[in-house]
């Protein structure tokens, strides 16, 4: 695997860039629909009921219940647990919204790999579409990448033929150098297994349960990563951050980031997603305003 | 496997239909700026019409359309303000250091005051996208009055043991790339140290040196302590000449520093000079490939190439020449050229039609040599105005025109090397000695390749850093004295 080192001040300056870019009028209202669109609408609670993942997949085919000019479009997928695919199946099946899963043994992933692999199968045999795994920062971060590297592949070969989602859990990993590195240990293990069609094998930045989450330059990087693996390959890998983006304004400035650094050909929700829960309601809130002149008020939203 | 899964689908999303790619809106920076119809000279204080009697039309290089004329100052023009800036002299320089911090303070409190006007301004004159003039151009011309205000009462401690005074009547004459900038950098140290300047901005860039004026008039300077005349280039030999002078401070090409060197040999004053440069950016393997990019789209198209310091000879180390291509090429495209105004706008217009025909002379040169031209590509240009597609020219070698000459425009010549020690070689075959970028992340071979290179200014892992407390200039034919920082103090000081 080549090595590509990561210079952290210019990086950071990189990324702040695109933060001011001017998105605004016809350019924030389309690209607050895409984003809307590309929303994982996820919980990942102890606590999450059946009657809670109801609410949410309810949220996701039709995300506002007010009259508005151009209907909104369905978020990109619910996210939920494996326990609860079989409750998010019974509504969105047939909507177009993918059930997306976290297994693997998240968020830690530390539990055997028989154990892992079982979480994702079930997963895939309840219904899910899509999974979100996490890799092993225990062995990655000791240096034992061969290691991540086989789990990675046997996850996608159980998987399949759902998609896969590889968490990096970037907070982990400590430095910009680790999470260049995970990236394309990540990608090169996938395309392993097996030719990937595009959109058919992302890599994620976080759990959502460990901060700093899907920060600019930790997603930047990133991107770097999956355009030179398109480079070298023509394949498209997708693209989800997750965890921290909760304001409309973030997600834009994320969408310029795509934009710009791997062209238009990313800007869809085969591509590229945000794992969030409160970003949707901001979006709709920004969305809303637009068309309406006013902003409602924060009960004319239901519950993310 | 392998079959399989390309076949099936859970591709639900494809069957969305997708909306047309998504852009950014023109997003115009809406500070509205009253241009007047006509600026005369600022002498002694007040604006005066010129003795000349005449006036030249400055335009908006992204329109073609002249936004206001200015006034030629022509050689009894320029004795007025030298005489002007000598009988303000000594008033200026018995106030106390503090005294004259106060002013500078507060001509740098009135540019951040302004800063939007002036930003808009500098782009409208200028050429130069609205982001830069906004983000870099005016607070840093706003820094350096603060910067300098901070030295003006400890000049004991700046130059210790000496008794620093001042040189006395200072010319300054100034390009047309970072108009109120270069301004502040030739103004503030000269003022800090107790002198008096007639100060000639570029003929096609005068207005915010003007506002500059009115920013001195509220700042209530004395009258006559800076004197602004326009004009061309005749304008600034008649300064240049000027017998009252005791000072000149240049910055511009090497051709006219030489003229004015030449000029300048007569008589007893003092002399900087900051001239053009031809810029090595070497990258080698190991870099930070991505950051490198970055700092080589920083280094040869920020303000559309229009920069001394410019890295506009890229040394790549071969293994990874055809990478770093394809990267430039991929970032290249990535570009916005358009509309200076335009908060998005990366590239904006070319200064003056002159300096376009310049720029795409040496472009087919290049070609003719045998480079292959890289521009970026599906983005027309407007139609009105000046300008120039940011490109690389591959193929080249070091003996080529573009590789050697200083083109002042939006134009990278990429070449290659094999060894630290060629790579130092071809870096230093230039008359110039400006600036250099060293991209490597080995520590000891950048302290290696900073003690090598033939520059005054030496960036490692990054590019066109400027802040008032970091001198900068040049060496060789990239002219002598330094700008910025204790070091710019001591050309506007007798020890």
């Amino acid at each position: 695997m080549a090595d590509h080192p990561i210079d952290a001040i210019m990086l950071e300056n990189r990324a702040a860039s695109f933060t001011r870019r001017s998105i605004k009028e016809s350019a924030k209202k389309q690209g607050l629909r895409l984003a809307l669109s590309m929303v994982d609408l996820t919980t990942l609670e102890g606590s999450d009921s059946p009657e809670k993942v109801r609410s949410l997949c309810r949220k996701a085919i039709r995300p506002w219940e007010g009259e508005i000019d151009t209907p909104l479009p369905s978020v990109a997928a619910v996210c939920v647990y494996p326990n609860l695919v079989p409750v998010a199946k019974e509504i969105l099946d047939g909507t177009g919204v993918h059930i997306a899963s976290v297994a693997t043994g998240f968020p830690s992933g530390q539990f055997p790999i028989g154990v892992r692999l079982r979480d994702a199968a079930e997963a895939v045999a309840a219904g899910a579409d899509e999974i979100d795994m996490v890799i092993n920062r225990g062995a990655f971060l000791a240096g034992r990448e061969a290691e991540v590297a086989e789990e990675i592949r046997e996850v996608r070969s159980t998987v399949h033929p759902a998609h896969l989602k590889i968490i990096l859990e970037t907070g982990e990993l400590g430095n910009y150098d680790a999470i260049r590195r995970a990236s394309d240990l990540a990608m090169e293990a996938a395309a392993s297994v097996g030719p990937i069609r595009d959109g058919e094998v992302f890599i994620k930045t976080s759990t959502g349960k460990i901060s700093p989450a899907a920060t600019m330059p930790s997603v930047l990087v990133m991107l770097e990563a999956i355009r030179d693996h398109w480079f070298a390959t023509g394949v498209r890998i997708g693209m989800k951050p997750a965890g921290g983006i909760r304001q409309a304004k973030s997600a834009l400035h994320q969408l310029a980031m795509v934009k710009e650094t791997l062209g238009d050909a990313w800007l869809t929700p085969r591509l590229f997603r945000f794992g969030a829960s409160s970003l949707a309601n901001d979006l709709l809130r920004q969305l809303i305003r637009i068309e309406k002149g006013c902003y409602m008020a924060e009960h004319d939203f239901s519950e993310a | 496997m392998t079959d399989a899964m390309s076949s099936k689908s859970v591709d639900i999303q494809s069957a969305r239909a997708q909306e047309s790619a998504w852009d950014y809106a023109p997003a115009p920076e809406s500070t509205p700026v009253v241009i007047e119809d006509r600026y005369d000279l600022f002498i002694n204080g007040q604006f005066q019409s010129p003795r000349s009697r005449r006036w030249f039309k400055t335009i908006s290089p992204s329109t073609g359309e002249p936004l206001a004329r200015i006034a030629t100052a022509n050689e009894a023009d320029v004795d007025d303000a030298v005489s002007a800036a000598r009988d303000a002299l000594p008033g200026w320089s018995r106030l106390s250091g503090q005294e004259r911090a106060k002013y500078l303070f507060r001509i740098a409190r009135r540019i951040q005051e302004r800063a939007r006007e002036l930003s808009v301004l500098e782009t409208m004159d200028g050429g130069k996208p609205i982001k830069e003039s906004r983000d870099i151009d005016i607070p840093l011309a706003a820094r350096h009055f603060f910067y300098h205000a901070g030295w003006a009462d400890k000049l004991r401690w700046a130059f210790a043991g000496a008794d620093a005074r001042p040189v006395g009547v200072c010319g300054q004459i100034i390009p047309w790339n970072f108009p109120l900038l270069m301004a502040a950098w030739k103004i503030a140290p000269a003022l800090a140290c107790g002198n008096t300047c007639v100060l000639k901005p570029a003929e096609t860039t005068s207005l915010t040196a003007l506002r500059l004026a009115e920013i001195f008039q509220e700042a209530g300077l004395p009258p006559g302590v800076v004197n602004i005349v326009t004009g061309a280039g005749k304008t600034g030999q008649h300064l240049a000449a000027n017998q009252g002078i005791d000072k000149l401070a240049f910055t511009g090409s090497t051709d006219v520093g030489r003229a004015i060197a030449k000029v300048a040999s007569v008589g007893d004053r003092n002399l900087t000079l900051e001239l053009g440069g031809k810029s090595p950016h070497i990258i080698f393997a190991d870099a930070a490939l991505d950051q490198a990019i970055e700092g080589v789209v920083a280094g040869i198209w920020f303000n559309q190439g229009h920069v001394c310091c410019a890295g506009s000879r890229l040394f790549v180390e071969e293994s990874i020449k055809d990478e770093v291509i394809r990267r430039l090429e991929h970032r290249m495209q990535s570009l916005r050229v358009g509309d200076p105004l335009d908060k998005n706008t990366d590239i904006g217009a070319i200064n003056n039609p002159d300096q376009l025909e310049k720029i795409q002379a040496y472009v087919e040169t290049g070609q003719s040599e045998g480079g292959r031209l890289h521009e970026m590509s599906d983005q027309s240009l407007p139609k009105k105005g000046y300008w120039h597609r940011p490109c690389f020219l591959t193929g080249i070698q070091p003996s080529h025109v573009i590789a050697r000459e200083e083109i002042f425009g939006p134009v990278l010549a990429v070449m290659t090397f094999r060894t630290p020690e060629e790579a130092i070689k071809r870096a230093n075959n230039t008359p110039y000695g400006l600036a250099a970028g060293v991209w490597t992340n080995k520590g000891a071979r950048i302290f290696e390749m900073a003690k090598r290179l033939e520059a005054g200014v030496i960036w490692c892992n990054t590019y066109n850093q400027f802040d008032a407390a970091s001198p900068f200039g040049g060496i060789k034919e990239s002219g002598f004295g330094r700008e910025g920082g204790r070091h710019g103090l001591r050309a506007y000081v007798r020890l």
